[in-house]
C-alpha cells in the first residue's frame, strides 16, 4: 500500500494558459517520506491534489499517469488521507469524535468499530480531551492534530500533507509535528509540502524539488539536495535551511513617542496593556494564539474602540484631531496618520485594479490627480507590482497579495504601520522585500508595530519586543507579573529578545 | 440574534424524543392551527404548549429569551392593526382623532396575535431541544433525507458563525484604508454593497475547501453510509406525533363547538 507512480503528469486548470505542474516522472515506494519543494507556483499543491484524487476530470486538463498502488488516483481515494493548512475548513461535525466518525461514516465503517478506531486515532495523536469536546472550542493547533487523527483513523496507505503547520503558532506547529512523528507508522508513505523546510527535516528522508517550467528538479537525501542546489533554491524563495539572516538593526535612536496606551484592554479579548509606540522604531508583539495580539493590533491602529484603558496619539500624530483617541478620527485621516496591514490582504481590496487600489487612500485624502499619479507609479515600482497595475487584486498570488496590501497602507504616507503577521506565508524572496521595506521607512522615522509568530522576523527587524499573555510564572523572579511586559532592556533600542 | 444551540435539559421526557418525531410533531401541531382566524383555538394550543414546557425540560424564562422576536413581532402586528384595521365594527372602546379603537379590532388583533404565538411556539420549542447533529442524523437514518443535504447543512452551518467576525473583520479593513460612508445614505449603500461582495468572495472559497476537505474524507465516495451514532424512531416518538396531531384537532374541534371558528378561507 502507498507505492507512487507518476509518468510525465501534467495538469492545466480549466481557464488556464499556463500548466501548474507538468512532465514529472516521479516514483515513491511504500513506506518513503518525502518533502516535495519547490518555488512558489511550482505546482506543489496541485500535485498533492491530484495524488489525493482531488481533480475533477471536468476542472482541467491533463497529461501523463498518475497511479497509487497500480490504480489511477481518482480510483484509489480510499487508500490516501490529505491534511490541509486551514483546521477551520477541515472539520465538519460540532463534537470531536463525531468528526473523526465522519470519514469512517462515510467508508460505511460498521458502526460497532467505529468507536474503537475513533478513540485509537485520537489517542495515536495525543489528543488530549474526551471525544465529546467542542471542535469549536479546541485552539488551532488542537484542532490541526484532529484534523489529522480524522484522516488517520481511515488508516490510509499514503499520508499527504499540504503545509499543515503554516496557519499556526510555533507551539502549534511543533505540537502537529510531535504527533506525526508519533503517529505515522512505518508502512505509511510521507508526502508533505511544507514552506519552513527546516521544521520540516526531521520528518523525512528524500527531498523532491519541482521545476516550475516543468518536471522534476532534484530528488534525493536532503542534504545533497541541499548542497547541491541550496544556492539556487534560496534565490528562488525556499526557505533552504541554516541560511544566516543578518540582522537590520536601526542606526538611530528611537525619536518621539507616537503612541502610549495606558491599561489598553478589551475584555475578553485582550487583556489591559501598557506600551509605548515610537518614531523610527520597530516594535514586535508575540504571544500565542488568543493571547490578544491581533486585538491589540486593530486597537493601536484606531481600528477597534477600547474596552478599558486608553490610547493617546501624540500631537506629532494627531494633528488637528489631538486630544480625540484614534478609534474616533474620520477615516481618511486615520488612513493618512495610522497605515494597517491585515493577515489576510483580501481584506483590505476595494477596487477593480491594483492600480486603482493604490490611487484609492490618497484620493480619498483629497491628494491632487497628479501627486495621486506620481506617488502611485512609485508605489508600483518599489513594490514589483507595476506588471499587475491592471490586473484584478483578487487574481494576485499571496506574494503579490502581500506587498499590494502593504504598499495601499503606503500609499497615504501615514507615520506609523501596523501589521498582522506581515511575514505570514511568505517565501523568502517576499520576506526579504518586506524586511527591506520596513527597515528602510524606519530610517525615514516611521513607527512600526508588528504582531507577528515569525521570530526570524523579530531577529532581523525588531528594536524592542512586547511578549503578551504571559502565564504567570510558577517561580517568580522579578514581582507580580502584569498581563503584558514590555522587555524594559530592549527599550533603549538594544539587541532585541526573542520569544 | 436567534440562537440556535438547545437549551434545555436533555434528560427531560419528551427533549429526549426523535429529532424527527418532534419536527413532525411541531409541524402537525401547528398547520391545522392556520386554518381558523378566532382566537379560541390558538388560545387552547398556547396553553397545550405552556403546559408541556416541563415535558421538555424548558424553564419559562429561557423560553421568553429564545422567543423575543416574537414578542416584538406579536407588538407590531397589535399597533398597525389598531391603527390600520379595514374592518372597525362592534363597539367604539376609544376614539381618538385618527385612532378608532373597536371591539372588532381588537379581536381581530388579538386573533392574529395569538394564531402568531400558537404556529411558531412549537417549532421555538423543537430547536431548543434539539442538537442539531441529532437532527440531522435523524433526518438521515428516520426520514431517509439524503446524507449529502443534512450533513452538508450541518457542516455549512458550523461556518456561519464565523461569518459575523468575518464582516467585522471587513469593515475595519475598509476604515483603514480612508473609506467610510459618513452620513451620505447612497455611499453607505455602496459600502455596504462591497463589504457584502468581499464577504461572499471569502465565504464561498471557504465553503469550497470545505466541501473538498469532505470529499477527500470519502464523502462523495458512493458507498452506502453507516451510522455511528443510532438514532431510534420508537413508540414513544409515534405518540408524540399521534398525540400532537390529536391535540391541534381537539383545540380546533372546541372552537367549532363554542362557535367561535372563523375558517381561513371561505
Amino acid at each position: 500500500m502507498g507505492g507512487v507512480r507518476l509518468r510525465g503528469f501534467g495538469w492545466r486548470h480549466a481557464g488556464r494558459r499556463a500548466w501548474a505542474v507538468r512532465g514529472v516522472d516521479l516514483r515513491v515506494e511504500r513506506g518513503e517520506r518525502v518533502l516535495l519543494l519547490g518555488p512558489s507556483g511550482a505546482g506543489k499543491s496541485t500535485l498533492l491534489a491530484a495524488l489525493a484524487g482531488l481533480l475533477p476530470e471536468d476542472s482541467g486538463e491533463h497529461e501523463g499517469t498518475i497511479e497509487i498502488d497500480g490504480r489511477p488516483a481518482g480510483e484509489a481515494r480510499d487508500g490516501v488521507g490529505i491534511v490541509f493548512q486551514d483546521p477551520q475548513t477541515q472539520l465538519v461535525m460540532a463534537r470531536s469524535g463525531d468528526d473523526v466518525a465522519f470519514g469512517l461514516e462515510n467508508r460505511g465503517v460498521p458502526a460497532g468499530l467505529i468507536w474503537p478506531r475513533v478513540d485509537q486515532a485520537l489517542h495515536r495523536v495525543g489528543f488530549p480531551y474526551h471525544r465529546d469536546r467542542p471542535t469549536a472550542a479546541l485552539s488551532g493547533g488542537e484542532q490541526q492534530r484532529l484534523a489529522l487523527a480524522g484522516v488517520l483513523a481511515l488508516r490510509p496507505g499514503l499520508l499527504l500533507l499540504d503545509e499543515p503547520t503554516a496557519n499556526l503558532d510555533p507551539a502549534g506547529a511543533a505540537l502537529i509535528r510531535a504527533a506525526l512523528t508519533r503517529a505515522v507508522g512505518d508502512e505509511t508513505t510521507l508526502i508533505l509540502v511544507e514552506h519552513r523546510v527546516a521544521d520540516a527535516l526531521p520528518l523525512v528522508d528524500r527531498v523532491v524539488v519541482l521545476e516550475p517550467g516543468g518536471g522534476v528538479r532534484a530528488d534525493g537525501a536532503p542534504e545533497a539536495i541541499f548542497a547541491a542546489h541550496g544556492d539556487a533554491l534560496a534565490a528562488e524563495g525556499v526557505w533552504v535551511p541554516g541560511r544566516e539572516i543578518p540582522p537590520r538593526r536601526a542606526t538611530g535612536p528611537a525619536g518621539e513617542v507616537l503612541l502610549t496606551a495606558d491599561r489598553l484592554g478589551l475584555p475578553p479579548r485582550l487583556a489591559p496593556t501598557d506600551l509605548t509606540v515610537r518614531a523610527g522604531e520597530t516594535l514586535a508583539v508575540l504571544g500565542r494564539n488568543g493571547a490578544g495580539k491581533s486585538t491589540l493590533a486593530l486597537l493601536l491602529g484606531g481600528l477597534l474602540k477600547p474596552g478599558s484603558g486608553r490610547l493617546t496619539a501624540s500631537r506629532d500624530l494627531a494633528g488637528k484631531d489631538t486630544g480625540t483617541p484614534p478609534h474616533r478620527w474620520r477615516a481618511p485621516a486615520l488612513a493618512g496618520r495610522i497605515g494597517s496591514v491585515f493577515q489576510d490582504p483580501e481584506h483590505q481590496f476595494v477596487t477593480d485594479t491594483v492600480r486603482d487600489e493604490l490611487a484609492l487612500g490618497p484620493r480619498r485624502a483629497g491628494a491632487i490627480e497628479a501627486a495621486v499619479g506620481d506617488r502611485v507609479e512609485e508605489l508600483l515600482h518599489r513594490l514589483r507590482l507595476a506588471r499587475l497595475a491592471a490586473a484584478n487584486p483578487y487574481t494576485l498570488s499571496g506574494g503579490e497579495a502581500r506587498r499590494l496590501s502593504v504598499a495601499t497602507a503606503l500609499a497615504t504616507a501615514p507615520r506609523l504601520l501596523i501589521c498582522d503577521e506581515p511575514t505570514f506565508g511568505q517565501d523568502r524572496r517576499t520576506w526579504w522585500e518586506l524586511v527591506d521595506l520596513f527597515a528602510e521607512l524606519r530610517e525615514a522615522g516611521h513607527g512600526l508595530v508588528t504582531v507577528t509568530h515569525d521570530t526570524e522576523f523579530v531577529t532581523a527587524l525588531a528594536d524592542r519586543t512586547l511578549i503578551l499573555g504571559h502565564p504567570p510564572a510558577p517561580t517568580r523572579g522579578s514581582g507580580s507579573a502584569p498581563a503584558a511586559t514590555a522587555d524594559p532592556a530592549a527599550s533603549t533600542g538594544g539587541a532585541p529578545e526573542q520569544r | 440574534m436567534i440562537d440556535l444551540e438547545p437549551i434545555a435539559r436533555s434528560d427531560a421526557p419528551l427533549a429526549r424524543r426523535n429529532p424527527v418525531a418532534k419536527l413532525a410533531a411541531a409541524l402537525l401541531f401547528a398547520i391545522p392551527l392556520m386554518a381558523t382566524l378566532d382566537p379560541v383555538a390558538p388560545a387552547i394550543a398556547i396553553a397545550v404548549e405552556l403546559a408541556v414546557l416541563p415535558l421538555f425540560g424548558i424553564h419559562p424564562r429561557v423560553l421568553v429569551r429564545r422567543a423575543w422576536p416574537l414578542l416584538a413581532a406579536a407588538g407590531g402586528v397589535l399597533v398597525t392593526l389598531v391603527l390600520f384595521a379595514a374592518d372597525r365594527s362592534g363597539r367604539v372602546l376609544l376614539d381618538a382623532g385618527p385612532v378608532l379603537v373597536t371591539s372588532g379590532v381588537l379581536v381581530t388583533a388579538l386573533g392574529l396575535v395569538l394564531r402568531l404565538f400558537a404556529v411558531a411556539l412549537p417549532g421555538v420549542i423543537v430547536f431548543a431541544t434539539t442538537d442539531p447533529t441529532d437532527l440531522a442524523d435523524a433526518l438521515v437514518q428516520n426520514a431517509r433525507a439524503p446524507a449529502r443535504f443534512a450533513i452538508g447543512a450541518l457542516a455549512a452551518f458550523r461556518l456561519v458563525p464565523l461569518l459575523g467576525a468575518e464582516w467585522q473583520m471587513i469593515a475595519m479593513a475598509r476604515r483603514a484604508r480612508g473609506v467610510e460612508a459618513g452620513r451620505n445614505p447612497l455611499a453607505r449603500l455602496r459600502l455596504f454593497a462591497s463589504t457584502a461582495f468581499t464577504l461572499l468572495v471569502g465565504a464561498i472559497r471557504r465553503g469550497t475547501r470545505l466541501a473538498v476537505a469532505m470529499d477527500a474524507r470519502g464523502f462523495d465516495s458512493g458507498v452506502p453510509r453507516s451510522f455511528a451514532r443510532r438514532q431510534h424512531f420508537g413508540a414513544a416518538d409515534w405518540l408524540l406525533v399521534v398525540g400532537a396531531t390529536a391535540l391541534a384537532g381537539t383545540a380546533l374541534a372546541i372552537s367549532i363547538m363554542l362557535g367561535t371558528f372563523r375558517p381561513l378561507i371561505g
